[in-house]
């Protein structure tokens, strides 16, 4: 354990001073500060007003922002220190290989998650500086919502960063992933659809399987219980899961995915060239 | 202590190690030596269990893979290219002591001793150090614990005379207690730290040889050089070498760690023409037959001793 806890360390203290962590932060923090800035807690949109309305526009805006920021980040670096040698180097000193994977994706976790839930605290807080009404289950979904976003991407990035061996690789697998559940949105399923090749309810579950399209699907449902944006594919997911039951998927089924993807890497880690 | 057997480790089509059979033992002191390319990079990595390979390799019978950071506790280890850390120095050294449960007090002394003004630097990010320092650090830390085999890759390449020299004593310090393995591309570089040359070539042991052990690590020389004239070039590879100048630049004295006479001669070498004299006398009583006033003085061709 306490080689874990000090490879944990270890990686946060290495991230807070990359680069990428200092954009990634401005990235967010600027996010929220613009919002406050664009006064869009004073506009009225579908009826959201308030701290609402900035919250529902931040987690859209981060679900656009964050997966791919995690995926690319967690596989540059890993993969880059891996080419730099700093794995060699640190991969012999005592530290078992269950602690420091496991304590890498956990100090990084902690790098990712804090600056995107740091920028919603604030809000926050400000709103309640300036006496704007706070929506805590909201708040309080959001967050657990973020929270399991980042580990299913960082679960996913540990686990490209495993098979990839070098940067560009690494890179180039990121993306293409990245852009594989981004085409999957909507694009290919559309048109999928639109041939009648597949039945709706196919459609539905392969849709519900992209963990972008789940985050997406549970942000909406927040401020629209019925879905009624998504149309007839609403009544197949409520049908499925019910209002409740898929608010529940929406955080259970990516922080497995992650860890699963997670633990896969570990496991090809684990067995192959560590350096 | 340290066994090889039938090691074999192949990228894709390529066999970089083919067969590797070595036994060696607590207290030797082995260079290994190759070409670019030979496979002395990916021994190291499978001695420290960073690589899957055919075969066995084993430290007192266990696997440096399979037993991980019981194994890796015994060995300390020099990269030759230093790892880009952004982390501050005193986080590595905490990092490291922590691993290796010793103290990190050790490590800071051994890098003072080592001429590292550790303290002014405790703050700054590893990656931004000087090459010189950089190897400083990394070996503090590889000798600040009690590693019974040492695995140096190309020590002592961007380290100044001095700190060779001391690198030296620190060596000889832990010669009886620790086994170690010294990578270089060039035998000249390491032949005087080391009793047996173990050279690689295309992946196989092509040379497994026993030297004689007559330079103690920790023995010194004392140095007498005259020159024809003045050279601004000399007077600043001798000061390079911490010598003094005794009179404008035209006669230096100084001392010179055993191990490392022949880097010395190599680099008086460079200046011949200009050499008028030159001396070479060992003063330290543990050295060679132990006799201190036994001379071994040197002479350049063409140069009167």
């Amino acid at each position: 354990m306490k080689q874990l806890w000090l490879t944990a360390k270890l990686d946060i203290v290495e991230s807070l001073r990359a680069r990428w962590f200092q954009i990634y932060t401005l990235v967010f923090g600027g996010i929220v500060a613009l919002l406050f800035l664009f006064g869009l807690t004073e506009s009225r949109v579908l009826g959201f007003i308030g701290l609402s309305r900035l919250l529902v526009t931040y987690i859209q805006l981060t679900m656009a922002i964050l997966p791919i920021f995690v995926l690319i980040t967690t596989v540059r670096s890993v993969a880059g220190d891996r080419e730099a040698g700093v794995f060699e180097y640190l991969l012999s000193l005592p530290v078992s290989l269950s602690a420091w994977f496991w304590g890498k994706i956990l100090g990084r976790y902690v790098v990712i998650f804090t600056p995107v839930f740091a920028a919603m605290l604030g809000a926050v807080l400000w709103a309640l500086v300036v006496g704007i009404e706070v929506p805590w289950g909201m708040f309080g979904y959001y967050t657990a919502l973020l929270a399991v976003m980042a580990a299913c991407f960082l679960g996913l990035g540990m686990l490209i960063s495993a098979v990839a061996r070098g940067t560009d690789v690494a890179q180039g697998a990121a993306f293409f992933v990245w852009l594989t559940l981004l085409l999957f949105l909507d694009l290919i399923l559309l048109g999928v659809m639109i041939q009648g090749k597949v039945a709706p309810e196919l459609a539905v579950t392969i849709a519900l399987a992209n963990p972008l399209q789940v985050f997406r699907t549970a942000a909406l449902a927040l401020f629209d219980p019925q879905l009624i944006v998504l149309g007839p594919s609403a009544y197949v997911i409520l049908d499925l899961f019910g209002i409740t039951g898929f608010k529940i998927f929406a955080l259970v089924y990516p922080a497995v995915l992650g860890l699963a993807a997670a633990t896969l890497g570990y496991h090809l880690f684990r067995r192959g060239d560590l350096p | 202590m340290i066994k090889f057997q039938n090691v074999t480790k192949t990228f894709r089509r390529t066999r970089v190690l083919d067969g590797i059979d070595l036994e060696i033992g607590l207290g030797e002191r082995v260079a290994l030596i190759g070409s670019n390319g030979a496979g002395k990079t990916t021994l190291i990595r499978c001695l420290l269990g960073e690589y899957n390979h055919a075969g066995l390799v084993t430290i007192e019978g266990r696997s440096p893979r399979a037993e991980r950071a019981a194994v890796l506790g015994m060995i300390g280890f020099v990269p030759q290219l230093p790892p880009p850390l952004k982390m501050p120095v005193g986080q590595l050294i905490d990092f490291a002591a922590s691993l290796c449960n010793s103290d990190p007090q050790r490590i800071f002394d051994l890098a003072r001793r080592l001429g590292l003004d550790v303290d002014g630097v405790v703050s700054r990010q590893f990656v931004k150090l000087s090459g010189g320092m950089k190897q400083k650090l990394l070996i503090a830390i590889a000798l600040g614990r009690d590693a019974k085999v040492l695995v140096l890759d190309e020590p002592a390449a961007n380290l100044d005379p001095e700190a060779r020299k001391i690198f030296f004593e620190l060596l000889a310090e832990r010669a009886a207690t620790a086994t170690m393995l010294i990578s270089s591309h060039r035998i000249d570089e390491v032949s005087s730290l080391v009793n047996r040359v173990i050279e690689l070539d295309m992946g196989k042991v092509v040379l497994d040889d026993r030297v004689a052990d007559d330079v103690s690590l920790s023995g010194r020389l004392d140095c007498r050089i005259a020159v024809k004239r003045p050279e601004p070039a000399f007077a600043k590879a001798m000061a390079d070498w911490n010598f003094t100048d005794r009179g404008d630049g035209i006669e230096w004295t100084g001392e010179v760690a055993g191990p490392d006479r022949l880097r010395f001669m190599g680099m008086t070498s460079r200046y011949v023409a200009l050499i008028s004299a030159i001396s070479l006398k060992e003063v330290d009583a543990k050295v060679g037959a132990g006799d201190t006033a036994s001379a071994a003085a040197a002479a350049l061709p063409g140069t009167a001793a």
